[in-house]
């Protein structure tokens, strides 16, 4: 059959048109103006004040860490789970994923009463003689949930790379006199980077936008640019200047994307993305 | 061999760090103390205090009626839309349409959030179960999308060809050859959907009128009041029917035989 044109995508381009395209373009001119609606920069040059460049600098600082901490404990983790036989594999992925599908906010509040004044964690170190430890409201506590929060999504597209890794090759390296050492640094780490890519993606990302994690650990009101945006079009009320932020975010967000992606060109949502 | 049971023990270690916190919301569900200092007694109060909280009641039948309406419309609407992508010509046109369908996969959920409350408060639409039925729809069709149209794009024209040869119509062609070939499309994205809508935080906070909340608000506004053992016990509740919900899906083929495709 010959593709013909039908009319099945129309109502989806209105309202792609209403919900996705209009919605920026607001947050846009909304970034531009001030309450009176005259045209403004003031919005984009207050993001230059010192108070929120610590802010972004802060946020991209521990969503850094987190990533960075998630790919050096997930990298073993996937790499042990691909070694294993299928069955057990199956069983060990399925294990890393019921944590997920518990609700994102019951998994933080968690931590606050595990690492809170009277939680676990200081009941056990005040028993034994030692004085208690405030981690609760600090920029650990908010690492240790963005990485208990995203660990799986660093874990997961690097276990399906390394997976689908051909046996073969490596076979092949190994009778060519290669040692186990010489395999993963030529062969296995190499062929695993789309993997790793997509999930330095997937946790940097959401780590970066979060405003959850930050305000049930951290406490404070003005941790991260989430926060900043939640607070602005919530309590402070200025849109004006909360569109500026998100506009930064969206610029943040696509640019890391751009240059991540160029290292995953044939699948961009490959690697388990999805799931 | 000593690197055999290191790897052992790093997994277990993983495991450990990621169940503890589910656990230990689990144990303390069932103690009488509001506090996890101090171990009461074996209670079932926090059970009975969560059942009988009408918000909470009122906050999961909101959070249910929201993900099952939302995910079928999202499904009926993306699968049709797909249809339509698919047999559009190359162009500028449907690169056009696939940039902004993917947008709001690619944006934080906190920008599509606030974008969307910015629609609703530009043209007066007063928040409630309408907006956040339109948010939930709006983030979840691009992913409906994204799961039909790989499955359509893998459908041989020969078929329906075929199909059309041996006198069906085009309307018969779809029901009976079309659809059974891209229907896993169809119920991975529907799956998506409702998932997402079920789990969803961000889009709602900022959607959702004061009269109708969701569940993930309810447990955000009450981890903002302070600890309460109450979202312990809901904790619990919820875990056990994750657990059971996967295992009845996933249980047959996990347990009883090795995949045999093993490339999967």
């Amino acid at each position: 059959m010959k593709k013909k044109g039908t009319i099945a995508h129309y109502p989806y381009i209105i309202w792609s048109i209403l919900f996705i395209v209009v919605p920026i373009f607001l947050v846009l001119y909304f970034s531009i103006i001030d309450s009176n609606g005259n045209l403004t920069a003031s919005n984009y040059t207050k993001l230059f004040n010192s108070l929120y460049m610590l802010v972004f600098l802060n946020s991209i600082k521990l969503a850094l860490i987190s990533t960075a901490i998630c790919l050096i404990l997930g990298y073993p983790v996937a790499y042990i789970i691909s070694k294993s036989r299928s069955k057990t594999r199956n069983i060990l992925m399925l294990f890393l994923v019921i944590p997920m599908w518990m609700n994102f906010l019951l998994r933080t509040y968690a931590w606050m009463s595990i690492l809170g004044k009277n939680g676990i964690i200081n009941t056990i170190i005040t028993t034994l003689g030692f004085p208690a430890v405030d981690i609760m409201y600090t920029d650990a506590a908010v690492i240790l949930g963005m990485i208990y929060n995203f660990l799986p999504f660093m874990i997961i597209p690097i276990y399906t790379v390394l997976i689908k890794i051909d046996k073969d090759v490596i076979k092949a390296a190994g009778d060519l006199g290669a040692n186990k050492l010489t395999v993963f640094k030529r062969i296995i780490l190499p062929l695993s980077i789309p993997g790793v890519m997509s999930g330095i993606t997937m946790v940097f990302m959401p780590a970066v936008s979060t405003f959850v994690i930050s305000q049930l650990l951290g406490g404070g009101q003005f941790m991260l640019i989430g926060n900043l945006i939640e607070s602005e079009f919530t309590t402070v009320g200025d849109w004006y200047f909360g569109s500026a932020l998100s506009i930064l975010m969206m610029i943040i967000i696509l640019l890391s994307m751009a240059v991540l992606t160029r290292f995953d060109k044939d699948d961009v949502k490959g690697g388990g993305r999805l799931w | 061999m000593v690197s055999k049971h290191l790897k052992r023990l790093y997994l277990a270690l993983t495991y450990i760090f990621l169940y503890a916190p589910i656990m230990f919301l689990i144990i303390f569900s069932f103690n009488s103390e509001k506090f996890s200092s101090k171990w009461g007694y074996f209670s079932l109060k926090w059970y009975s205090t969560l059942l009988s909280d009408d918000r909470i009641l009122t906050a999961l039948y909101y959070t249910v009626l929201v993900a099952i309406i939302s995910s079928i419309i999202s499904t009926i609407f993306g699968t049709i839309t797909a249809i339509g992508i698919d047999k559009m010509k190359k162009g500028i046109g449907k690169k056009t349409i696939l940039s902004v369908n993917n947008l709001p996969v690619l944006n934080p959920d906190i920008v599509t959030a606030v974008s969307l409350m910015t629609l609703f408060i530009f043209f007066k639409v007063p928040f409630g179960l309408i907006t956040l039925i339109i948010a939930h729809v709006a983030f979840s069709v691009p992913y409906v999308i994204l799961s039909v149209l790989p499955k359509l794009k893998q459908l041989p024209t020969d078929i329906v060809k075929a199909s059309l040869d041996l006198g069906a119509t085009p309307s018969y062609t779809m029901r009976k050859v079309i659809l059974p070939q891209i229907k896993p499309g169809i119920m991975a994205g529907f799956l998506f959907a409702f998932t997402m809508s079920i789990d969803d935080f961000v889009i709602s906070f900022f959607n959702t009128g004061s009269n109708v909340t969701n569940l993930s608000i309810e447990i955000y506004s009450m981890a903002r009041r302070g600890i309460s053992p109450e979202i312990n016990a809901l904790s619990t509740l919820m875990f056990i029917t994750i657990l059971i919900l996967l295992f009845l899906a996933n249980g047959k083929d996990l347990f009883k035989k090795e995949r045999k495709n093993e490339n999967y």
